[in-house]
């Protein structure tokens, strides 16, 4: 089979079909389509509770074309391993698959995923991370960024939306040192593609993190899912890389920092946000952005910052110059 | 066929090997452990040619086992209290799915006042997930048991998950002389699984998609069914196995001494060993007593246990278990299956949190229920050997 390096070279054969229940515009179901497609009919595919799980598969119709299984939500790691063992004594040749969200991922599935790195399971685990629990109705979740508003992390007269920030789940799985691992995002398609079909042809734990923006649950027009998904790279709320043989590595590198208010504006969760918590978000994407792409870009929107931190630092003392 | 003198935990792990169960998913927990550290040795020895997954928890053991015998493999696992707790939800996935994984209980008290010893309050509450559920009460039984409920879970009538309950210690560490069968008997006993519903990249299913309301309700007649439809195979398989191997189980019920008995208790485990030893002291003594041991808590022998209990003047049930603020949870499912009888049945409850049951308290329980067949009991529920004033 032919190595992928981008759009042209995935088939238009579908193995999650139209006619599904998600959402127009849905990150999720984007995502799920064209991981399907560069997979490829030998996948079978297990998916615990999230909103994948109720709009793929309702008895008696299903939108999947490969074997599909579901049976709870914080067991993707533990159940792909049983169907991975089964296929093995059968010596069944196929890509076992999970596709979790961000709550069956960061929350209550951490541990079955950190239990299936352990044991290095010959598995490919999908993290769609639509940044909350969209399936039971915007519930915060641990991934869910610094300042949104969800229904359990509302916009009160004391507190206004989530108080902490994005969990970093890839430094935890990093921290398993798996094969392969990698950030994904819907906008950026020839990436997707490579990471996806690279992870096909290894073998072992490969994890693939993709974000995965939602009309409902980021309150945005249906039609601006590729822009935000976008934005959120160029701003450095999303960043791409993967990590492979214990090394990590950037693979798009935005040309300049973007104001995160550039992606902040077009979604109703971040409405209420006022100027200092959107500095309080700057600074910490700021901080993320020269861990990612190193200290060399001075870039404006993270200039200030610097300026700003030397000045409420500097003790006057001269071993502690910056 | 050779003897061995070992432990009910490890005849439970012969039984796995002898089954040729190819997918394991362990966690520790007392008094289950034994069987999954013999089942490692087995593998790591080159004994058992079967994949050993250790996980983090009893809810992935679970989930694996679901996966496994989802993707068409026999499966095993073992756990106890509460890991078996920690298992609910995954407990309910394998029977409305259909999947034949073979669980071992090794049964103990659950929860706070906190202990590690017999008690069947972990596994009773199980009986509303659709697991059949299997208590056996010797290490002979326990080796025997695994290799009929794998027969039992993948008999195509049935095609459903099978719990085998031990008696936490008093089996699961005790040793006594148990006869291991030959591999070759078993692999004619034991045909390899055949899966009715598989995983396959080639034959492509959906398993367990969203149920909407407008089937859900015939779901689960579907299964309320297939359990009630065990109860042949089991007596079919129980036959079977007399024949190959020389020993025999009774059916649902096993009964004890219930020619001609006048009174009887009810008792499930080891504690129908126990009220053997009494009941054959009441008989020397010329009393009409019996023993009815309860083999099966689903499929539940209903009609079975309304032709056991006919000719009989009193009946007792003997708990290890409470459902509090209720009875006990034998007691319950007894006294419903003999809705409309005017027997006498009372219920008694002792031997919890690991207390030792002996023959005297026991013989207490027999006396209650023979005075009840000539007059009305106190009480539906006796508590026996209670310290002090309660």
């Amino acid at each position: 089979m032919e190595e992928m390096h981008g759009l042209k070279d995935i088939k238009r054969n579908e193995f999650f079909m139209s006619g599904h229940g998600a959402c127009p515009g849905c990150g999720v179901a984007i995502a799920i389509k064209n991981v399907m497609r560069i997979l490829g009919p030998d996948a079978t595919v297990y998916v615990p509770a999230s909103c994948a799980v109720v709009f793929s598969a309702q008895y008696p119709t299903s939108s999947f074309r490969t074997p599909y299984f579901f049976t709870a939500f914080e067991n993707t790691g533990a159940v792909t391993t049983g169907i991975r063992a089964a296929y093995r004594r059968r010596g069944k040749k196929s890509l076992v698959v999970g596709i979790a969200g961000d709550g069956g991922t960061f929350d209550i599935g951490l541990q079955a995923l950190s239990s299936a790195l352990d044991r290095n399971e010959d598995i490919v685990y999908v993290c769609v991370d639509n940044e909350a629990f969209m399936n039971t109705g915007i519930q915060r979740s641990s991934s869910t960024p610094f300042g949104a508003w969800t229904t359990t992390s509302p916009v009160g007269s004391k507190v206004q939306g989530k108080r902490t920030f994005k969990k970093d789940l890839m430094k935890i799985v990093e921290a398993h040192d798996p094969p392969y691992a990698a950030t994904l995002s819907i906008a950026h398609f020839n990436d997707f593609v490579r990471k996806v079909d690279k992870a096909k042809r290894m073998s072992g734990f490969r994890f693939l993190h993709i974000l995965t923006p939602c009309v409902p649950g980021w309150k945005y027009e249906s039609a601006m899912s590729m822009e935000i998904a976008k934005l959120a790279v160029e701003t450095g709320m999303w960043t791409l890389f993967e990590y492979e043989e214990g090394e990590s590595r950037t693979t798009y590198k935005p040309k300049q920092m973007l104001p995160v208010t550039e992606y902040l504006k077009l979604q109703g969760r971040f409405r209420h946000m006022g100027d200092d918590d959107i500095k309080t978000l700057q600074r910490w994407l700021c901080d993320k952005w020269y861990r990612n792409y190193g200290h060399e870009i001075e870039e404006p929107v993270c200039a200030i910052f610097k300026q700003e931190e030397m000045q409420l630092h500097h003790d006057k003392d001269d071993l502690h110059v910056f | 066929m050779v003897v061995k003198v070992i432990s009910g935990d490890h005849a439970v792990a012969w039984g796995a090997r002898l089954a040729r169960v190819e997918v394991v998913p362990a966690f520790p927990i007392t008094p289950q452990t034994l069987i999954v550290e013999q089942i490692a040795e087995f593998v790591n020895n080159g004994e058992m040619d079967a994949d050993f997954i250790p996980v983090e928890s009893e809810h992935s053991v679970m989930s694996v086992a679901v996966g496994a015998s989802a993707g068409g493999v026999r499966t095993f696992t073992a756990t106890a209290s509460q890991g078996l707790a920690l298992m609910h939800e995954m407990l309910y996935a394998a029977p409305q799915i259909r999947l034949p994984v073979v669980m071992a209980n090794a049964n103990r008290s659950l929860g706070a006042a906190a202990g590690i010893w017999l008690e069947h309050n972990d596994s009773m509450p199980e009986r509303e997930s659709g697991w059949l559920q299997c208590y056996v009460e010797n290490n002979q039984e326990a080796l025997d048991m695994t290799l009929q409920a794998f027969r039992l879970a993948e008999d195509h009538r049935v095609m459903l998950p099978v719990m085998i309950c031990l008696d936490g210690f008093v089996l699961s560490h005790t040793v006594e002389r148990v006869d291991i069968p030959d591999q070759a008997a078993v692999d004619g006993f034991l045909p390899k699984y055949v899966p009715v519903n598989v995983l396959d990249p080639d034959d492509p299913i959906v398993m367990n998609p969203i149920c909407p309301p407008e089937y859900a309700t015939e779901m689960r007649y579907q299964l309320d069914r297939a359990i009630d439809s065990a109860k042949i195979a089991i007596k079919e398989i129980d036959i079977d196995f007399s024949k190959r191997f020389g020993r025999s189980y009774g059916d649902l019920l096993d009964l004890y001494r219930m020619d001609g008995a006048e009174y009887a208790i009810v008792a499930i485990g080891t504690a129908a060993t126990t009220s053997r030893l009494v009941v054959d002291r009441l008989r020397a003594e010329g009393k009409k007593a019996g023993l009815i041991r309860i083999r099966f808590m689903r499929p539940f022998p209903k009609g079975e246990l309304i032709e056991a209990v006919s000719g009989l003047k009193a009946l007792g049930v003997f708990d290890r278990s409470v459902s509090f603020n209720s009875y006990g949870p034998v007691f319950t499912e007894v006294r419903n299956a003999l809705y409309g009888s005017v027997l006498p049945v009372t219920d008694h409850i002792a031997g919890l949190g690991g207390r030792d049951l002996t023959p005297e308290i026991l013989s207490k329980v027999f006396q209650v229920v023979e005075d009840s067949m000539e007059k009305t009991p106190e009480r539906d529920v006796y508590w026996h050997d209670l310290r002090g004033d309660m």
